[in-house]
């Protein structure tokens, strides 16, 4: 067990609400979405229709999932125009706020690893099955290379973030089986284990994050005190790392890692409000050397 | 850095011993990593396999493609389900042994109401319903099967009908053949036949069947269709396209006798080949017509009403 849990002084020093700011809008962000998805099957509203493989947002505004759309594509169809236009402006969109905000922001699967990943910490569970991180990726060409091979989108079978938001909408079965199995998975074997590890729809929408604009940085790094917060609440630790402690190394603050997934924890968790979010351009090496934090890059 | 490097370029023996340590343990890690997504795969593409097999009463909506290819192009994403106004559709659950997420009905439960603008078609983004279809009279969903001959009503000679009232391409979807009714000798079977060059495959004939279990259902096309194979000639098709010649009866043929076991004599049965010929048919003459009297043959002596073919020609 810690001694200290992550984020006490954090919470000590700016109160509950500003420690916890990014995670309680990240939540919002999530309970609002599925609202609106389900306020069409549980109250006939229908403002947004389908999920989140392909939705229209009043009858006019098509989101198509880029990752699912590229299967099929593999596989040999050739999609209607919406769906095309929808992945257009998803990827757009990703592209412009970090790929992996869909993970923090949308993903169903979201609330639950994160619960897992407090729980871990809560109740000290200790160990995990080591797996490089890079796995998603390989993953990723496994369900990629399936589909072009087989000529059906193979993935979807099992694919527990699909499963889950159409389980939600259209009638969840034994989906719960499936999700309670990535939750124990998650708490039990691999720390972070599906979504930090294995799942390939994260490590597509990483790659859409290769040079996103909106970033999270260490932008006062000079006033670090090493709690080590940061890293015990963060879903991908490693992205931080270079940011936070490249000042000697003539490393910007910015976390450039695909990876991040803009969730801000980081930025809770911080009493000495080190990171904030910022733009990718604005990272000069330069920042912390000096022993005087440079001026905080400007919010989003 | 590379400069770091070229510091101290001659390598210490440990140095290079843990670099090869390390470049053997990379190896491994990326062996294992491979292996570990490689068996991934391979039973992902097992289960895919087991997937692909729908289950036979499980219909897709209007429009879907084959099988196969529905599986590559459809991406689950529900819009055919909202936008079908009888909300017949449904989303398959993981547990079902339908490819998880995929649009089906079942006809029994609920039948497609064939709507003429095929708002389930026009929902979907990915072409996995096809939107060339606009003629829902064309959509092939299935084809249905008079499947239990022993349970159907009207081919117990009842006069149920619920099948062919309740086809939306009635009469010609299906049709009710006329039979003889051979049990009480006088009065007709209403046989229900489907045509499967009209049969959209909706399933409101299995869905109206009153029987307990229906006796008529919907089934894949292809689990149910036959064919003929390229080589045959049905003569009588032949025989309009000649302009009525037939191709057969216009050549000297010598008529074989009918091969019966010993001793069995099928009452109104003519055997042109062995029978004597009916009084006033001229010996020799040419294309003596081989149809059992009473049946468009020659009237031959002793026939009534009860000389009906024992069973139903099909």
């Amino acid at each position: 067990m810690n001694s200290k849990r992550a984020g006490a002084e954090a919470v000590a020093s700016k109160g509950w609400v500003a420690a916890h700011r990014w995670l309680l809008a990240r939540r919002l962000c999530q309970l609002a979405l599925l609202a609106l998805f389900l306020l069409g099957p549980l109250a006939a509203v229908w403002i947004v229709k389908g999920n989140l493989a392909y939705s229209l947002t009043l009858d006019s505004l098509p989101l198509t999932d880029p990752y699912v759309l590229l299967q099929s594509l593999l596989a040999g169809n050739w999609p209607e125009k919406l769906a095309l236009i929808g992945a257009l402006i998803v990827i757009v969109f990703y592209f412009l706020v970090g790929g992996r905000v869909y993970c923090a922001w949308v993903c169903p699967i979201n609330p639950l690893t994160d619960l897992a990943g407090w729980l871990r910490r809560r109740l000290g569970i200790k160990g995990s099955a080591h797996v490089s991180r890079s796995s998603r990726y390989w993953i990723l060409a496994m369900t990629l290379l399936l589909a072009s091979l087989t000529g059906s989108i193979v993935w979807e079978l099992v694919n527990p973030v699909s499963m889950l938001h159409r389980g939600l909408l259209f009638g969840l079965g034994a989906t719960w089986v499936v999700v309670l199995a990535v939750f124990l998975f998650d708490l039990f074997v691999m720390s972070r284990g599906w979504c930090g590890h294995l799942c390939p729809v994260g490590a597509f929408y990483s790659l859409l994050a290769k040079g996103s604009p909106l970033r999270v940085t260490a932008s006062r790094r000079a006033a670090c005190n090493d709690c080590m917060d940061c890293f015990e609440v963060c879903p991908e630790p490693q992205v931080i790392r270079p940011a936070l402690k490249g000042a000697g190394k003539g490393i910007g603050p910015v976390i450039l890692a695909s990876n991040c997934t803009n969730c801000g924890r980081c930025i809770d968790v911080c009493s000495k409000d080190v990171f904030t979010f910022g733009l990718r351009f604005n990272n000069p090496p330069e920042n912390g050397t000096q022993g005087e934090p440079t001026a905080a890059t400007s919010g989003h | 850095m590379p400069t770091a490097n070229k510091d101290r370029s001659p390598v210490p023996a440990r140095a290079a011993n843990t670099q090869s340590l390390a470049r053997r343990q990379f190896v491994f890690d990326s062996a294992r990593l491979l292996c570990g997504v490689g068996v991934l795969g391979l039973g992902l593409a097992g289960y895919a396999k087991q997937a692909r097999a729908r289950p036979p009463l499980a219909v897709r909506p209007p429009g879907a493609a084959a099988e196969d290819d529905f599986l590559g192009a459809c991406i689950r994403c529900g819009m055919c389900v909202r936008d079908c106004p009888y909300n017949i559709l449904e989303l398959a659950t993981p547990e079902s042994p339908i490819a998880t997420g995929t649009p089906y009905f079942t006809a029994r439960s609920g039948p497609c109401e064939m709507c003429e603008d095929i708002p389930c078609v026009k929902a979907c983004p990915t072409g996995a319903l096809d939107h060339s279809l606009t003629d829902i009279n064309q959509s092939r969903m299935g084809l249905a099967v008079l499947s239990d001959q022993e349970t159907c009503l009207n081919f117990l000679g009842l006069r149920c009908d619920v099948c062919y009232r309740v086809c939306p391409v009635i009469d010609k979807a299906i049709t009710l053949e006329l039979r003889p009714n051979t049990r009480t000798g006088r009065h007709a079977m209403f046989i229900p036949t489907v045509h499967s060059e009209h049969c959209t495959g909706c399933g409101k004939c299995e869905s109206a069947c009153v029987t307990e279990e229906a006796s008529i259902r919907v089934l894949p096309a292809k689990l149910v269709k036959g064919s003929l194979g390229e080589h045959y000639r049905l003569g009588w098709e032949e025989k309009s396209k000649a302009g009525g010649h037939s191709l057969v009866e216009d050549r000297e043929l010598v008529d074989l006798p009918d091969r019966l076991p010993e001793g069995v004599h099928l009452e109104g049965h003519f055997d042109p080949g062995s029978d004597p010929l009916p009084a006033g048919v001229p010996a020799g003459g040419p294309a003596l017509p081989s149809l059992p009297p009473g049946l468009g043959g020659p009237a031959a002596p002793g026939s009534g009403l009860n000389q009906l073919p024992a069973e139903a020609p099909r």
